[in-house]
């Protein structure tokens, strides 16, 4: 008997396998030129609506950054829909959660576009949940709008990169680091691809600039432990620590670097992953002072960025803030209405042409943006921050205009190393 | 000891996690999913015809990549369903060997696609600064070579930590400990090597699998297909395993490891083997879970997706032939419908769940009719699950 239930699960198996003979085989050329015709998408653009996804952590430990983006998106959308939506039809949003794991969001994508059908996608944060969405978003050829600063070296035609891009965020924060001075610096950053990145630039650029690294320290992701690399900081000559660590990190390193007497005077910090709505977490007592990199600050003095904290504000609550990715995710709204409307259509070859040619612009609350058509970024405006005591952000020195994205640091000429050309 | 106590005190010294409860005997009869031939038979049948027929002619391309990543999850539970349920040990680091499994195969496809575009070493290398292909990668350049690591690497590790542990007769608590330690030093180790592994963004935009293009549909049917007959023939193997003497020997090991060692055999032997068989299904799973959903990282394989793979398992029943692999599909297809509805707070379901079955239900949903049986006849045979 039991020979027999064994043949029964095998035998399925050897058939399965002599059917292989049917599929295609994997061709790049093929491939490529495939995805150049053949969209075979389901999005309906018949009726009165048309369906986009938003795809944000909603739980796990990216919940806290990630919900106040979702709220930025969706109060964009509704902002397009009581204004007469996008080519005459409201916009409907579909919310997927995330779940802060790469795998959930790759999933989650794959959901959005085959079976909810939508015209486009507006999310993700960390590097991590990007890697694992381009492949879908490629092989669907649909759209995703990405709205947080990142580590560069990507330009996939199926993603809208709207935030910084280091470029218009590590190296001004460098350049401005020089002309203040400083000579020596200190790199302590959590141990995953945007730090390390970060940091290698940082190390092509000090090696080009006369400067020179003192220390290079890397902890995991969401560790606390940080009196060893104070320390180090501490006995190095740096007269400036570059800070890429991420989330929770972040309260127990300043914590520990006040504890050891040092703050904004005797050695500044310049963090880029620190926006407003992460300071109250750290701690203002811990922050004030130090130095921050975006290219967007809830004090930017324009018309369009009051009307936008206004708006938020009276939303969500009095007490909440704005920062760089949530108004980087807001502006990716409009720039995508901006190109259906310039392409006449929801298609995504059409979209696609229509950023290569028409550089579609937008007045954000950060100042005008335009999409660059070639690498799918947007031009934007770094601005260099310093922490205040009611925990919001001053700007200290800003890009005299946007700065053009440029993602693989072309123009670099001491970035060979880096983008391997 | 009565069928209906729900609880006796604990005779051993052993800490345990669940405390000592009443199990079903696992050998003939009692539990629902544990069957006779001719049960196993008809279980099987019904499994193939739903999976290898009705499935890819009723499902969307979406639907069966779904079920097909739900399948793969399967049969680290089912492994798990050996390991634990049959042979007592709280496996709680199963993500190692899913890992390993996983990323072998992830190193082989992004090497097979980098061949295929022309260039010499993947993307994310020379972003890296790398300008050679490290040796650890050259190995699993060759296909065979990359299916004999999946098969080799993870039984093999797991025969040397098994061995190393089990013959020390570390147990219990301690040894759900230290595999769990195990799972979280691979997920750091995976993570601070971005050159070898990429890190914490991990491997993904696979092309091609063996040359077969992934974009293909008839190829995504087929690998599905591929997929649903692997997890039938584990639970083939599993059944005619649990059968057997070795099988017999296992459930011995883990009531009475002692009075085993007195009758002459070697219960480190009988251990570190179902670790190692428990190890195979879960690299297979991994292996096989690359292809169907397209990426691998850290995330997937470290002590949080680790417990999870224990919850579909204590959820179905992990002294059951069926029972894990039904509870680890139903918690996964529960998480994904769950998650769109509720998107914050599905998480708390499960947990509730998880707590209600090991607090009331230790034998899982398969003990339901048993229990319910039992009442009635009062004439089951009792084993004390002590770990």
């Amino acid at each position: 008997m039991s020979p027999r239930a064994t043949l029964s699960a095998v035998l399925p198996l050897i058939a399965v396998l002599v059917l292989t003979g049917c599929g295609e085989r994997y061709d790049p050329e093929a491939e490529a030129a495939a995805q150049q015709i053949s969209p075979e998408s389901c999005v309906d653009t018949e009726g009165d609506t048309v369906k986009v996804g938003l795809l944000n952590s909603l739980s796990g430990t990216m919940a806290v950054s990630e919900t106040t983006v979702n709220r930025s998106l969706n109060m964009a959308i509704d902002e397009i829909n009581a204004d007469g939506g996008v080519l005459g039809k409201q916009i409907e949003p579909v919310t997927e959660d995330g779940a802060s794991e790469p795998t959930i969001f790759a999933e989650r994508a794959s959901k959005l576009i085959r079976q909810d059908c939508v015209a486009a996608t507006f999310g993700g944060w960390t590097s991590a949940s990007r890697k694992a969405m381009l492949p879908v978003f490629e092989a669907q050829n649909s759209l995703l709008f990405y709205p947080v600063q990142y580590e560069g070296l990507e330009a996939s035609p199926n993603i809208f990169y709207t935030g910084a891009t280091t470029n218009q965020q590590i190296i001004p924060a460098l350049d401005w680091m020089r002309e203040q001075g400083h000579k020596k610096i200190f790199l302590v950053g959590s141990d995953y691809v945007f730090p390390r990145t970060a940091n290698r630039i940082i190390n092509a650029y000090a090696e080009a600039h006369d400067m020179e690294v003192v220390g290079e320290e890397y902890v995991p992701l969401g560790s606390t432990e940080f009196s060893t690399i104070v320390n180090k900081a501490m006995a190095s000559d740096a007269d400036a620590v570059f800070n890429t660590l991420n989330g929770d990190s972040n309260v127990a390193f300043f914590r520990q670097y006040n504890a050891v007497g040092l703050d904004a005077q005797s050695l500044p910090v310049m963090s880029v992953s620190i926006a407003e709505e992460e300071v109250p977490g750290i701690g203002v007592d811990n922050l004030e002072g130090q130095y921050v990199a975006w290219d967007y600050y809830q004090t930017v003095d324009s018309p369009d960025n009051q009307e936008f904290v206004t708006n938020f504000k009276d939303r969500y609550g009095q007490d909440q803030v704005t920062s760089d990715p949530m108004e980087a995710a807001y502006t990716s709204v409009y720039l995508w209405k901006d190109m259906v409307e310039e392409a006449g259509s929801f298609d995504v070859a059409a979209v696609q042409e229509a950023a290569d040619t028409g550089g579609s612009e937008f007045d954000a609350p950060e100042g005008q943006v335009s999409v660059d058509g070639e690498n799918q970024h947007i031009s934007k405006t770094p601005r260099i921050g310093r922490i205040r005591e009611d925990g919001l952000i001053d700007t200290v020195w800003q890009a005299p205009e946007p700065v053009a994205p440029d993602p693989f640091l072309d123009t670099y000429s001491w970035a060979g190393s880096i983008n391997g050309a | 000891m009565s069928a209906a106590a729900p609880s006796t005190p604990s005779t051993s010294t052993t800490p345990t996690p669940a405390g000592t409860r009443t199990l079903p005997a696992v050998t003939e009869g009692a539990g629902v999913w544990t069957t006779g031939p001719r049960g196993a038979l008809l279980g099987l049948g019904v499994g193939a015809i739903l999976l290898l027929v009705v499935a890819p002619m009723t499902l969307s391309g979406f639907g069966l990549d779904l079920l097909g990543r739900y399948l793969c999850m399967a049969m680290v539970a089912v492994g798990i369903g050996l390991v634990w349920g049959r042979g007592g040990m709280l496996a709680m680091g199963q993500g190692v060997y899913f890992g390993l499994g996983a990323y072998i195969m992830a190193m082989h496809m992004t090497l097979a696609d980098t061949t295929l575009e022309g260039e010499s070493i993947p993307t994310f290398m020379r972003q890296n600064g790398v300008d050679r292909l490290p040796e650890l990668w050259g190995i699993v350049q060759h296909p065979v070579v990359a299916v004999a690591a999946v098969v080799l690497v993870p039984t093999g590790v797991a025969g040397l930590l098994g061995w190393a542990i089990f013959s020390r007769r570390v147990k219990g608590a301690y040894f759900a400990i230290l595999s769990q330690a195990l799972a979280a030093a691979f997920a750091v180790l995976i993570i601070g090597q971005p050159v070898l592994t990429n890190g914490s963004n991990g491997l993904s935009n696979f092309h091609s699998l063996f040359g077969w293009d992934l974009s293909d549909s008839t190829n995504r049917t087929i690998l599905f297909l591929v997929v649903a007959a692997v997890l039938l023939t584990m639970l083939a193997v599993t059944w005619q395993l649990y059968r057997s003497r070795f099988g017999e020997l296992l459930v011995a090991v883990r009531d009475q490891e002692e009075r085993v060692r007195f009758l002459g055999y070697d219960p480190a032997l009988v251990k570190t083997v179902a670790y190692m068989i428990a190890a195979l299904f879960a690299a297979i799973g991994g292996a096989l879970f690359v292809p169907v959903v397209g990426i691998i990282s850290p995330a997937d394989i470290g002590v949080v997706p680790s417990i999870a793979f224990l919850i579909g398992v204590a959820i179905g029943g992990r002294a059951t032939w069926l029972g894990p692999v039904l509870g680890s599909i139903a918690v996964s297809f529960a998480g994904t419908q769950l998650a769109s509805v509720f998107p914050s707070f599905w998480v708390y379901f499960q947990g509730l769940l998880f707590i209600l079955v090991i607090g009331f239900l230790p034998g899982g949903l398969a003990s339901v009719t048993g229990f319910l049986r039992r009442r009635k006849t009062s004439e089951t045979i009792e084993m004390e699950v002590t770990r």
